[in-house]
């Protein structure tokens, strides 16, 4: 099988788009976050919580949707926690963010443990199946590749265009991006800077958190430890590729999951047999921070990104 | 019906206002009042107090006694909303807009309740683009304002106020961005809304324009209102002897023969940082015993100019001579090697580290070759160091152990001036050197820059203010997009002309004559 063979299969690009699902949850929250001014290293934490908190919910009897929710309640109680920390209390939000990571991914394994203490391998649930859309299915290549998909997925798309809506055609969303980038002009508005990147962070953490929800309700059926691996600070750099946008953030999303999901092909391509397969794990990575040196020069960082807002300080 | 008629029915009322920061009382039992269609002019020094006074009355901060009554209501103090929603609009001396949004989005940000589904944006354009017209404040309402120039963004910020219907405004020294030619528009659309029936508060420390605009001046000095005058019953000297507390006296600056050329820049073009303007083809000569005015708009390659002379940037053609000798491998470091004496513009990021303390930011520069024994630092001399600049200087601190972000910037100023001169530079940079001084402050950096000028240093004084320009300047180029006018001698040129090449006009006569 060659190259070309790979890129014209529809099963290679409906492993794309599911691989990607995740990320463009979890990177629109990374995003609405930053545009605020606020960055969230949180993220990967999050997405274990997210993980966890949308399977046990499951497994203890909600359904798959009460799962999500479980999840972006969750996300949101942990996005509360660094909000809290690093807009009105104005610590380093690097140290809150990691900070944040660690609590959330130590919780979640102790209440593992509290909750199924004599378990050897985690239960599995029944996750979300593919719905194929009518008629767009029946589409060559593109139905099978993006129309018979989870619900998850589809509300991972949908979600973007609802937050580039929200970011560019609503007064809130204009709040949110004058937060990230002069809360000064937030302020002399009669505007809360606060009460804005919080609300921001908070939402955010709740999209990062249903990000890892997709994983063990959409994805998997099941829960493990290192599932999330890394896909957070991927992320993080999804947003910077996505200059800070909606829309590009999820090309880079996508960009980022067939290179995932051509790799895992390439290995089984005879080159796979000579090269050692630890560099096709590699080459999503390096491929992304190729891309990313293209992307990012030219893109506008919020320029009050990581800076603390203090009402009334000289 | 006169000014002061109008005066009897305010419009704004501040009563016994008073606040402190620590121990400093930035203002102290200060009241006024403000009539319909009146100008106030409040003037001081920096540090006076005139900006910790609107922000009290904006609402962002809140006064530790006395109260803001906005036509007879009063106002609910720390709440810049309810200052909004009462008809006062403040244009910020740090303009408050987000660069990445649009004009209009600037202007209708905090207009529309957060949970409002849609934003109105094509009435808002309509809105915008009627206020621009009846106010002359002409604006594309699409453009980013990122992309905008000072003046424009400043056109953006009363916009902002005029679409709240504000009723009062507060400018915050509003023409210390601006060309003459800028001014003017301003002073115009002042009028035009002084005729509809607002009321204006502007602050500055500019004598002139408080004399052009207002009809009252109210003086603040050390937080406390020491005078109020009606402007036509007062002068330029009586209010400058007011706001200093005695009288001031700018440096002379007597006629002398040019000395020898110290730099010459031929055909010297250089890129520029960001969206900033590189160097077009400039060609300068500094001449010791002389002072080099810069006239110009912000951003208009001062900043590729001074980042060649300091030594962080290479032209990228042409040639850089110093004492007549070509120069090849440019530094930083190279620039202090040939005496080169730095006054950067940005005090507080370039010229100081702002947590260091005074001994550690006096010897930045030349740690390493006075102040450096066997490679360790000979603190004891540093200190010393320090110490004589703080005398010398007269840098108001506590000490040599300070932190340097603490001090105001007039000392910062003087410390820096201090570090410069005190290495005996042939050549100086000082860039925009008095920018946010109080006249005190200010005179003082002149007379120390004239004296330099009179011990034959050649002076490169780069500044946005065309009055200190002329008044210190020998020669005076005009920097405009990267190209330099032709050189003008003192006293040959008038505001109006220089103005009309710090808007770009005379350069394309210039290229077409050559």
């Amino acid at each position: 099988m060659d190259l070309i063979d790979i890129l014209t299969s529809a099963a290679f690009w409906a492993a794309a788009i599911r691989i990607a699902s995740p990320l463009i949850f979890a990177t629109l929250g990374e995003l609405i976050c930053e545009r605020a001014g606020v960055l969230n290293l949180g993220i990967e934490g999050i997405m274990v919580a997210g993980a966890f908190a949308g399977w046990i919910a499951v497994w203890a009897g909600l359904p798959l949707w009460g799962g999500v929710a479980v999840a972006f309640a969750a996300g949101m109680a942990f996005g509360l926690l660094h909000a809290t920390l690093s807009v009105p209390f104005g610590l380093s939000q690097h140290v809150v963010g990691i900070g944040v990571t660690l609590l959330a991914t130590s919780l979640t394994f102790y209440t593992y443990r509290v909750v199924l203490p004599e378990v050897s391998s985690p239960p599995k649930i029944t996750a979300f199946q593919p719905f194929e859309v009518p008629i767009l299915s029946q589409i060559p290549l593109l139905g099978p590749a993006f129309f018979a998909q989870t619900p998850l997925t589809y509300a991972a798309f949908l979600l973007v265009i609802v937050v580039a809506l929200v970011l560019y055609r609503t007064p809130l969303g204009l709040a949110v991006r004058a937060a990230g980038e002069n809360p000064q002009a937030v302020a002399a508005q009669g505007l809360s800077v606060t009460a804005i990147r919080m609300g921001a962070v908070i939402v955010g953490s709740g999209f990062m958190a249903v990000g890892g929800a997709f994983l063990t309700l959409s994805a998997f059926d099941s829960f493990f430890f290192d599932m999330v691996n890394g896909r957070g600070w991927i992320c993080i750099a999804l947003v910077v590729f996505g200059a800070w946008k909606p829309g590009k953030a999820l090309l880079g999303a996508v960009l980022f999951a067939a290179f995932d999901a051509l790799q895992i092909r390439l290995q089984q391509t005879p080159i796979g047999a000579v090269v050692p397969y630890q560099l096709f794990l590699m080459m999503p990575y390096i491929l992304s921070i190729l891309a990313l040196v293209v992307m990012s020069r030219r893109a506008e960082v919020p320029a009050a990104l990581m800076v603390t807002f203090n009402k009334g300080e000289r | 019906m006169t000014a002061s008629d109008q005066a009897q029915q305010p419009v704004l009322r501040l009563s016994n206002i008073t606040k402190r920061f620590g121990a400093l009382c930035a203002n102290d039992d200060v009241s006024f009042s403000l009539g319909r269609g009146e100008v106030i002019a409040l003037l001081g020094e920096n540090g006076a107090g005139k900006t910790t006074l609107m922000n009290i009355l904006f609402g962002q901060y809140s006064a530790d006694a006395g109260e803001v009554e906005v036509f007879g209501q009063r106002l609910a103090p720390g709440n810049p909303r309810a200052a909004l929603d009462a008809g006062v609009g403040m244009v910020h001396q740090h303009f408050t807009l987000a660069g990445n949004l649009t004009v209009w989005e600037n202007i209708v940000l905090g207009t529309q309740a957060l949970t409002a589904p849609r934003l109105r944006a094509r009435a808002a354009k309509a809105r915008i683009a009627d206020l621009s017209k009846r106010f002359h404040l002409a604006v594309d309402p699409d453009a980013k304002v990122g992309q905008l120039s000072v003046g424009e963004r400043q056109r953006v910020e009363i916009l902002k106020a005029l679409y709240r219907d504000a009723r009062i405004l507060i400018l915050d020294e509003p023409t210390a961005v601006l060309t003459p030619q800028e001014s003017d528009a301003l002073f115009a659309t002042l009028r035009e809304a002084i005729g509809l029936g607002l009321s204006v508060v502007f602050i500055s420390h500019k004598l002139h324009e408080v004399m052009a605009i207002s009809h009252r001046v109210l003086v603040l000095r050390h937080g406390r209102l020491v005078a109020e005058r009606a402007t036509a019953d007062t002068s330029h000297e009586e209010l400058a002897a007011l706001m200093v507390g005695g009288a001031v006296s700018s440096p002379k600056i007597a006629p002398m023969p040019p000395g020898p050329a110290l730099m010459r820049l031929s055909r010297v073009s250089s890129k520029g940082e960001g969206h900033a303007p590189g160097l077009q083809s400039v060609t300068l000569t500094l001449h010791g015993g002389q002072i080099t005015g810069l006239a110009g708009v912000s951003g208009n390659g001062q900043g590729a100019l001074s980042d060649l002379i300091s030594g962080l940037a290479m032209p990228s053609s042409g040639q850089l001579e110093i004492a007549g000798e070509a120069i090849t491998d440019w530094s930083p470091r190279r620039a202090l090697a040939r005496r080169i004496g730095r006054i950067p513009e940005d005090r507080h990021h370039t010229g100081t580290i702002a947590d260091f303390d005074l001994t550690e930011n006096a010897v930045l520069e030349t740690y390493a070759s006075d102040f450096a024994r066997h490679g360790w630092l000979d603190w004891a001399a540093a200190r010393a160091h320090a110490e004589a600049l703080i005398q010398t200087y007269d840098v108001r601190c506590p000490g040599p152990d300070t932190a340097i972000r603490l001090l105001s910037g007039g000392n910062m100023q003087k410390l820096i001036l201090g570090r410069v001169l005190e290495t005996r530079p042939r050549i100086i940079l000082a860039n925009q050197p008095v920018r946010g001084l109080d006249i005190g402050a200010l005179n003082y950096v002149h007379t120390r820059l004239a004296e330099a000028r009179e011990q034959g240093a050649a002076v490169l004084l780069i500044s946005e203010d065309l009055d200190e320009i002329m008044t210190l300047s020998d020669v005076i180029h005009v920097i405009s997009q990267g190209r330099l006018s032709p050189a003008f001698a003192r006293g040959t040129m008038a505001p109006e002309a220089l103005g009309r090449w710090m808007a770009g006009d005379g350069f394309a006569e210039v290229a077409h004559a050559s």
